[in-house]
């Protein structure tokens, strides 16, 4: 079983890795470098759980994927939005944004 | 849409999975090596770069799997190794899997024909546009009624239809429709085809297209019917015909009448009743034409035909009904017959139609039948659920032989529902295969069941072509079965505990007397239920036997009837009684015939006539008037049959139309109207709808079943032909004969041949008429007797395992105790105790079962009740009996067994 980053909000996953392929194509260990320097190492992530998502996210239309050569001249499989993808991102960010100001002022009300 | 990529991605990552799994495995792996390149940069070395890696990540074949496991076609693809799993496994032990897919076949075979019968005569609509607005038209609780009644739904006369044709409201087109059997000889044995007089706007309503020629409309039946018309069903044309186009130009005689064919209909329409068939569909105007004098068509008391219609939008049944409710009254006053008495037509003028749902057609197979199936259909459930709990006891003692093997896979890490799952695919492959193969048996066992209801004077025609919810009950089973028989075992297997598995020797420990609970709950119940099933069978073999051995009051073997129809002859009314004797005289002196006279009813055939009975001179009784039943028969009659005459004397030639009439009545009807005293030289009175007539009782003889073996002996009354008013111009002569029934009839057809070669002659045997008629009470013997045999079997299989396995378990202390002294007779005691225990829980459970369940047949015995304690004796006994031989076998292996093998094998 991939052990999902307890500190990780149910579903925010896939939101994330939306967002670190917002730029620019990557691979799967360029995605999970990403993820941990923008999160300051809050978010470690493992090879498993990562996987998983990304093909949940392929299957669901919303990343598409080419085998490319690396930097290092390597051969690795790079993950990129579609145009699904970029339209899903925008609309959770949305949602992400309008819940966490909600939350907010409940926690400030008390 | 998302829901479909996922679906196609799935495809493809499963059929082409090796490329898959090696993206999948480089992807993976690039990741792993870029953190570890990662780490080296930082300084690490190589190794302890890849350690920490591993530390951090987890194991790399750990993780692939629970990517790979992430998605749907995983599943299936774990499915598929777990079937080809399970059919390694079952091909490793053929005698188990033969033995395990013939006990399910034969249970979930005899389940679906069952059901197969009740789905085609109950569950199915009719094959006709929209079945959901075809209704009924009919006489709610109509009860008694006086007239002529023939064909299978005497519901309505013609008078009545013609009333709610012109005056219903409800439907968008009524039809009317009545079945026969017509005659298509031209002359001498008849030959009998299934035929349909149908209004014109039966197919019309029906919404039936011809597949040949065209179909029967309205301007086909008007009054006189010009030259009458005739459409054939496919399956006639196919056999009569050879499917020849020509036969649109043919012409067809019934009863001598010549019919041209102007149409074929479709091959999936047999008709609106189930269970039946039509040969010939012809209009009702012709009904006079065929019948002649004995016309139903112009007789206001003649009732023939059923009516049904359908629906218009937005009418229900029950508004349907509401509106004929209120037509009733004046539609009743139209049709009153003329000559109706006072007492009759008042009950006639109280009738009330109604409008009843037909979407699945008429059927009086249906009323017959459904109760038999039904049980017939719980008694083979019973089977199967033996036949499931004898399965699992097997899977238990697989799995016994598997418990290493399983702790081993355990210890090694596979996960438990993983495990079930493995050990429900076997399952579900025995339930799968047992359930195929069940199908094919329940295709032919139901034909074969179907034939056996059907008699050449009653041929059935059932469609029993598969559908989605026979296709659908055998499916249930097969899962039902699997969950019943697979389940447990499968449960049981996995949660073995791996380290006391693995620690256990090969041999010695009794593995836990819970593990040994269940087999002995299985056994027990099979027990009881086999016993339920034991004694069902006994009881419907006793009941037929007692039908089969009943003194009907008269004798049933070596009797022929030969009817022979003169109506071509046009013989006048006032020589047709001269005309049959004459025939009968002619009969009697055939070599080897001891016996024979005229008799217009025969005993158990289905026909009857009943009249009122006014007792004495005069006066008029108080209510409704007794009904006796009435035969009209000649000399020589009850020395035909062999009915002893205990009074008075037969009639002779002094009975004529000059004398007083005369007539003999039955015991019964001298207990019910001469309070028991010798009815000789009383006199009463007989009403008919046209006349009422004085008798005086000449004669008292022995009780005989009229309708019915199962009735009680009703009141009889025979009057003699020769003093009969209005004879018809037909001969009945029952006949009592040593010589064989070939050269008989062949006889008979010569000497009416020598006659006139234009009268129509047909023949039936006593014996077979009354067989007939106990068709039902033979499959309910023989189909419970094969169902319990299987049980049994099953039951004493299941025992024999039990008990084998438990000696086998106890090897060792039965050989220590061997070896400390106990004679083998001792040990042989020790078994038997085992099995009697089990034994006895079983018989006792499945008497109570047999007692409760023995209600639902009460009203299908003849002759005995469901708790009939000879037969549960006979059952329990029996049963005992092959029980304590199937342990006998185990126990007496177990007492020859060498203490000093056994115990150094240890």
């Amino acid at each position: 079983m991939p052990d999902k980053p307890t500190d990780l909000v149910q579903g925010t996953l896939d939101m994330l890795i939306l967002k670190t392929l917002a730029l620019e194509p990557m691979h799967g260990y360029g995605i999970s470098v990403r993820l941990e320097q923008m999160s300051r190492g809050v978010f470690r992530l493992n090879a498993g759980s990562l996987f998983v998502a990304f093909q949940r996210l392929q299957r669901a239309g919303l990343l598409k994927s080419e085998w490319k050569a690396t930097e290092n001249g390597r051969r690795a499989k790079y993950y990129s939005l579609t145009e699904q993808g970029r339209k899903r991102l925008n609309s959770e960010t949305r949602e992400w944004g309008r819940q966490v100001a909600a939350i907010a002022r409940i926690l400030e009300a008390s | 849409m998302s829901l479909l990529r996922n679906l196609a991605s799935g495809l493809r990552s499963l059929f082409r999975k090796k490329q898959a799994d090696r993206e999948l495995t480089e992807e993976l792996s690039g990741f792993l090596e870029m953190a570890a390149e990662e780490k080296i940069k930082q300084g690490m070395s190589r190794e302890d770069a890849r350690r920490a890696v591993r530390l951090e990540q987890g194991n790399f074949e750990v993780t692939r799997e629970a990517v790979r496991s992430a998605t749907w076609e995983s599943f299936v693809d774990s499915f598929w190794q777990d079937l080809r799993y399970a059919t390694r496994q079952l091909r490793g032990s053929p005698l188990f899997t033969a033995a395990a897919i013939l006990s399910l076949a034969l249970g979930i075979g005899a389940n679906t024909a069952i059901f197969q019968l009740i789905d085609a005569v109950r569950l199915r609509t009719l094959p006709v546009k929209n079945p959901q607005e075809i209704a009924k038209v009919a006489i709610d609780h109509r009860g008694g009624a006086s007239g002529d009644f023939s064909t299978r739904y005497p519901d309505l006369t013609y008078a009545m239809w013609d009333q709610i044709r012109k005056q219903q409201q409800g439907f968008s087109e009524v039809f009317a429709w009545g079945p026969n059997v017509f005659n298509t000889a031209p002359g001498g044995e008849v030959h009998k085809v299934q035929g349909l007089w149908v209004s014109g706007e039966f197919f019309e309503t029906l919404g039936v297209t011809p597949i040949l020629g065209r179909l029967l409309g309205p301007e086909d039946d008007q009054p006189g019917c010009g030259s009458p018309l005739a459409v054939i069903s496919y399956s006639f044309w196919q056999r009569e015909y050879g499917g020849e186009r020509s036969v649109l130009e043919r012409t067809l005689l019934i009863n001598r009448q010549p019919f041209r064919i102007i149409g074929v209909a479709p091959s999936d329409f047999t008709g609106v009743e189930v269970g039946r068939y039509f040969d010939v569909a012809v209009p009702l105007c012709s009904e006079p034409l065929v019948n002649g004098e004995s016309s139903q068509w112009k007789s206001r008391a003649g009732w023939w035909l059923s009516v049904m219609g359908r629906l218009k939008p937005g009418w229900s049944v029950e508004r349907a009904s509401a509106q004929l409710r209120a037509i009733s009254p004046g539609l009743f006053e139209a049709s009153l017959p003329p000559e109706f008495n006072p007492s009759n037509a008042k009950h006639f003028l109280q009738y009330k139609l109604g409008a009843f749902p037909a979407d699945s057609g008429l059927s009086d197979l249906r009323q017959s039948y459904q109760m038999p199936l039904c049980l017939l259909l719980g008694l083979a459930g019973l089977v199967l659920l033996i036949a499931s709990a004898n399965l699992a006891n097997l899977m238990l003692a697989r799995a016994s032989t598997r418990e290493k093997e399983i702790g081993v896979r355990l210890a090694l890490g596979a996960g438990r529902g993983r495990l079930i799952r493995q050990l429900l695919a076997e399952s579900l492959l025995l339930a799968l295969l047992g359930a195929a193969l069940g199908a094919i048996l329940a295709r032919n066992l139901s034909q074969v069941l179907v034939a056996s209801l059907s008699t050449q004077n009653d041929p059935l025609f059932v469609d029993l072509s598969a559908d989605w919810r026979m296709l659908g009950f055998t499916m249930g089973l097969a899962v039902l079965t699997c969950i019943l028989f697979g389940l447990a075992p499968a449960l049981r297997t996995a949660s073995v505990n791996p380290g006391v598995v693995l620690k256990e020797g090969t041999r010695g420990t009794t593995a836990g007397r819970s593990r040994f609970g269940l087999r002995r709950v299985l056994v027990v119940s099979q027990i009881a239920l086999s016993l339920t099933l034991l004694v069902g069978a006994l009881l419907f073999a006793r009941s037929l036997n007692n039908l089969a051995g009943l003194d009907a009051g008269f004798r049933q073997n070596g009797i022929l009837t030969a009817y022979i129809d003169f109506t071509p002859l046009n013989i006048p009314k006032d020589a047709r009684i001269a005309f049959a004797n004459d025939l009968l005289q002619r009969v009697r002196a055939i070599p080897g015939v001891e016996s024979a006279a005229l008799a217009t009813i025969v005993p158990i055939s289905g026909d009857g006539i009943g009249h009122d009975i006014l007792w004495g001179q005069t006066g008029e009784p108080e209510g409704d008037a007794p009904v006796a039943d009435f035969n009209i028969i000649s000399q020589g009659y009850f020395d035909t049959l062999q009915t002893k005459i205990l009074s008075g004397r037969d009639f002779n030639d002094h009975d004529t139309n000059g004398s007083p009439n005369a007539a003999i009545v039955n015991e019964a009807f001298a207990k019910q109207f001469a309070k028991g005293m010798n009815p000789v030289g009383m006199i009463f009175r007989v009403r008919t709808l046209q006349t009422t007539r004085l008798y005086e009782i000449i004669g008292l003889v022995r009780n005989t079943k009229y309708f019915d073996l199962r009735e009680d002996f009703q009141p009889i009354v025979y009057t003699a032909k020769a003093q009969y008013a209005t004879p018809g111009t037909d001969a009945q002569i029952i006949i009592r004969s040593r010589a064989g029934l070939v050269g008989l009839t062949s006889a008979i057809k010569n000497t009416a041949e020598a006659v006139n070669p234009n009268m129509d002659i047909s023949f039936s045997s006593l014996r077979t008429t009354i067989e007939e008629g106990l068709l039902r009470d033979r499959l309910m013997a023989r189909l419970s007797g094969f169902f319990a045999v299987l049980a049994v079997v099953l039951a004493v299989i299941g025992l024999y395992g039990v008990m084998s396995y438990m000696v086998a378990r106890r090897r060792n202390e039965i050989a220590i105790r061997m070896a400390l002294g106990a004679e083998p007779a001792s040990i042989i005691r020790l078994v038997m105790r085992e099995s009697g225990t089990l034994l006895l829980a079983g018989l006792v459970i499945g008497t109570a079962l047999a007692l409760a369940g023995g209600q639902a047949a009460t009203a299908m015995l003849f002759g005995l009740k469901p708790t009939d304690p000879f037969t549960l004796g006979a059952a329990l006994l029996s049963l005992s009996l092959v029980a304590a031989l199937a342990s006998l076998l185990p126990a007496n292996r177990a007492s020859r067994n060498d203490p000093m093998k056994a115990l150094r094998d240890e």
